[in-house]
């Protein structure tokens, strides 16, 4: 990929600056950003949320979100100067001749319209083809981009679709007027890494079929690494860095980008189970669940002992969620019992005593959902405390001073804050508390790091990794990201279509030989080597790609 | 498509049980009315022995459940009896009082929802422009008046200082459609007037509530125009609302327009139901009730199925 013919300039981007709207002024957020790129060109846009990867790429199209404008210096694209542009110019250059690949296929997708109607949309508009030619050119992109029956699928709704085959859908129809430049905005992070790794072959694939210069954002850099000619890191709204992909991987000149590599290094030393005949804080088994009549769950077991950190993996729709509904009595397991302590726990919480509910917490995923926006820091964290603990006035504060200086953040700046004051990691702190209030032996924490930046979700299992040892919690982990497994486990168990596949002690997990769909799963975590991508492809043989996706 | 029968299937059951609720209800009300029907209908002169007989003769004497039953049974044929004050049947009496008011109910449908529809697009599409403040003034007016007062001003400017259309919409048989549609008009052009800023309203909220999804940066990202984006691919999201507030404004002008009625003298059924009501006419007010309720659930549940029918994932199950 490194050594392509030098061609000629495609988009160069001075000075870019954009401000955004909040507080009833305008904000600067991109702080005279330039970039060129070449026909055929990819390059990569990385940095954490908030860095203004997204709006730079938008801007690149011309066009700017509610709420942003373009406010100062030059996007030149093809010769045309987009800032002076009017909008009905640009507009004609929108979908023809710069397309967009959204993060969510899911929800960029039009619900009303099947894929193909949304397809042929920009070929029909722009009378490039007629409608039959633009639905065959469709269904060669879509068999291109290796979907399963690409006569067929077109005429689908986009929720009859896979997230995985609508990321790729998105992409046959970015390509669908065959653009010189197509913005991909986090295509795959939405997705499994078993899915994620077939999208990014087929964008690769195709953007070297056709020859298109892309511009690459994702907060990702070993997924960057495996797209990417070149690669700018950015960090709120200014350029980091930026070279040839190769040179950044082997030798980042900044400390910043120094330091999103070593977000992946984190790691502490594993625990192994106590001896003896140690009775399990949880112990799962022989559990089957379903969702009326769909059975969700069958024969899951496995143990958690004191202090230790049991990681749950495996793609969405394994069950991993239901097993942790079944554990906290939310949803009845049509067989098998949950151990609390060596002791029987009823299986719907209502059932459950008072005590029996406070000795497992959770921990949510999507913080921002999970805090009632509307209600003090104080009094999140404190009602827990008051109704399992019995705490009021002077001393229900006292705790609640604790549990914040717990989680590292300052009691008296924080304690009667709203949580949409808050930024998404100090969220997730608050979460955490919340479940600590309690003072639980068990805590379940459901993806608490996915939708974080890598730097802040370091933080955050720092923080578990600490309160785990002050206090010998044990952790039931469920996460699709195997990084943060490394980084935490003690214990992995790998769970597909409602059944334990495989599960062990992290070392032994980590090392071969192991079970083909552990396997799976582990090669396809990129890695941050850019021939990563290649170098799997190739042992899998590329008939098995499709394979994976088939869900 | 299995999926959608079922569903509609059940609606319709529930809806056929809240009337068996609502016919209750009714036949409730009217018998904690104070007083007694046959000493109503005979007036003050009537004897013990006149009231009696006449208690008799319309089953009075019979327990209440029972009556209620012979009054359900009846209904359920078509049979809501005979009316207290004229011996007609109850029928007889509604049935073209109704066909009256269907006609201007559908007279102003045809008019209002389109009217409404196109409206709440356009002003969607030019939102937060002078044309999108001049229309929701003009049509939030018109819908906080009175409908009397917009009778009487339509009235004043468009029959008597400028005398385009009658003032009193009396019909009489032989008729040519024609005729029935200009002697109607002002009648249904009040009642549009009424009804289309809900609509409008609805319409354009509902556009402007989906302009913020990622699907329509995606269209305007593929180049769309801005009419395109709204009508392509706003619209078909937001049918399932303007569905809804469509049905209860058809409902309201079948049951609701007896002002409009009185003024401009259309012998619609709202004017029969206050007839009945001040002549203590029970059969024909329970008749018209029922109808009434009927109306409303029959809308509300052509509503449910039309925002089902435009949702793809109930349409086409995976």
């Amino acid at each position: 990929m490194a050594d392509k013919p030098k061609k000629s300039l495609l988009l160069d981007v001075k000075d870019l600056r954009i401000e955004g709207y909040s507080d009833e002024k305008w904000v600067e957020i991109v702080h005279g950003i330039s970039l060129s790129l070449n026909r055929g060109e990819v390059l990569g846009l990385i940095g954490e949320s908030g860095a203004g990867k997204s709006t730079i790429g938008l801007a690149a199209m011309g066009y700017a979100r509610d709420g942003c404008r373009i406010s100062g210096g030059s996007i030149e694209f093809d010769g045309m100067e987009l800032t002076t542009s009017s909008e009905m110019e640009m507009r004609v250059l929108r979908g023809s001749r710069i397309a967009y690949v959204a993060q969510s296929a899911a929800a960029s997708f039009n619900p009303a319209h099947t894929l193909i109607e949304q397809h042929v949309e920009a070929p029909l508009h722009y009378r490039m083809r007629k409608r039959t030619e633009a639905q065959e050119d469709a269904m060669e992109l879509y068999h291109r981009l290796r979907l399963p029956n690409p006569q067929e699928i077109g005429f689908r709704y986009p929720h009859q679709v896979s997230g995985g085959q609508l990321q790729r859908a998105m992409t046959a129809m970015a390509m669908a007027c065959r653009p010189d430049l197509i913005i991909f905005d986090e295509p795959t992070t939405a997705l499994d890494v078993t899915t994620q790794i077939e999208v990014l072959a087929a964008i690769r694939d195709i953007v070297d079929q056709f020859d298109t210069a892309a511009i690459y954002i994702t907060h990702d850099l070993a997924v960057v690494a495996q797209m990417a000619d070149k690669i700018k890191v950015l960090l709120k709204g200014d350029e980091v860095e930026e070279s040839s992909t190769e040179e950044m991987l082997d030798n980042p000149k900044e400390d910043y980008t120094r330091s999103l590599w070593a977000v992946r290094s984190f790691k502490r030393t594993q625990k192994s189970r106590p001896g003896g005949d140690a009775v399990p804080v949880v112990s799962v088994q022989d559990i089957d669940a379903s969702y009326g009549t769909a059975k969700v769950l069958e024969d899951v077991s496995f143990d958690i002992h004191a202090g230790m950190t049991v990681a749950v993996v495996g793609e969405s729709g394994s069950g991993k969620s239901t097993t942790a509904r079944c554990i906290t009595g939310l949803l009845a397991p049509t067989k098998g019992k949950v151990l609390f302590n060596g002791e029987e726990l009823p299986t719907s919480y209502r059932d459950r005593t008072k005590d029996q509910l406070r000795q497992a917490q959770m921990i949510y995923q999507m913080a921002d959902t999970a805090l009632n926006p509307k209600v003090k820091i104080h009094e999140i964290i404190g009602r827990p405390a008051k109704f399992y603990g019995g705490l009021s006035g002077a001393a229900l504060k006292a705790r609640v001073d604790e549990l914040l200086d717990l989680i590292e953040l300052e009691p008296s700046q924080y304690y009667n804050r709203y949580p949409p004051e808050l930024s998404g990691g100090q969220k997730q702190r608050i979460g955490i508390a919340r479940a600590l209030a309690a003072n639980p032996s068990f805590i379940i924490c459901d993806e608490v790091t996915s939708a974080l930046d890598q730097l802040v979700a370091e933080g955050i299992l720092k923080l578990l990794d600490k309160l785990q040892r002050e206090f010998d919690l044990a952790y039931m982990f469920i996460t699709h990201d195997l990084a943060t497994v490394r980084a935490i486990a003690d214990e992995v168990v790998v769970m597909r279509r409602g059944k334990v596949i495989e599960q062990g002690s992290k070392v032994e997990m980590f090392k071969p030989p192991h079970h083909p769909y552990t396997d799976l799963l582990l090669s396809s975590v990129p890695e941050m080597d850019p021939n990563w991508l290649t170098t799997v492809l190739e042992e899998r043989g590329v008939d098995n790609i499709g394979d994976a996706a088939k869900v | 498509m299995g999926d959608v029968a079922t569903i509609i299937l059940k609606r319709l059951g529930l809806g056929l049980v809240t009337l068996l609720v609502i016919s209750v209800l009714i036949f409730s009300a009217v018998e904690l009315l104070p007083g007694d029907v046959a000493e109503a209908v005979l007036g003050q002169g009537a004897t013990a022995e006149n009231v009696a007989a006449m208690r008799e003769k319309l089953g009075l004497d019979q327990p209440a459940p029972v009556r209620y039953f012979s009054w359900l049974s009846g209904a359920v044929t078509g049979d809501f009896g005979v009316s207290l004050t004229s011996d007609e049947r109850v029928t007889d009496k509604i049935g073209p009082r109704l066909l009256n008011t269907l006609f201007l109910a559908s007279y102003a449908a045809v008019i209002a929802v389109p009217l409404a529809i196109v409206l709440g697009v356009m002003v969607a599409l030019l939102r937060n422009t002078l044309f999108d403040r001049v229309v929701n003034v003009l049509t939030l007016t018109s819908i906080s008046s009175p409908e009397f007062f917009l009778g009487y001003i339509l009235i004043l400017y468009l029959a008597v200082k400028a005398p385009l259309f009658p003032a009193i919409a009396s019909l009489s048989h032989g008729m040519s459609l024609p005729e029935v549609l200009h002697r109607t008009f002002l009648p249904a052009l009040t009642m549009v007037l009424v009804v289309t800023a809900h609509m409008m309203r609805m319409t354009r909220a509902a556009i402007i509530n989906l302009l913020a999804s990622p699907y329509i940066e995606m269209a305007r990202l593929k180049g769309a125009p801005a009419w395109k984006v709204i009508v392509r691919h706003a619209l078909p999201n937001a049918w399932a609302p303007i569905i809804n507030v469509v049905a209860l404004n058809l409902a309201y002008l079948i049951t609701g327009v007896v002002l409009v009625e009185v003024v401009f003298v259309y012998p619609g059924i709202g004017q029969l139901l206050v007839d009945a009501v001040s002549k203590r006419d029970f059969p024909v007010v329970q008749a018209v009730c029922l109808i009434f309720a009927a109306t409303f659930i029959l809308l509300n549940l052509a509503a449910d199925i039309g925002a089902i029918l435009t949702n793809p994932r109930l349409r086409h199950p995976k």
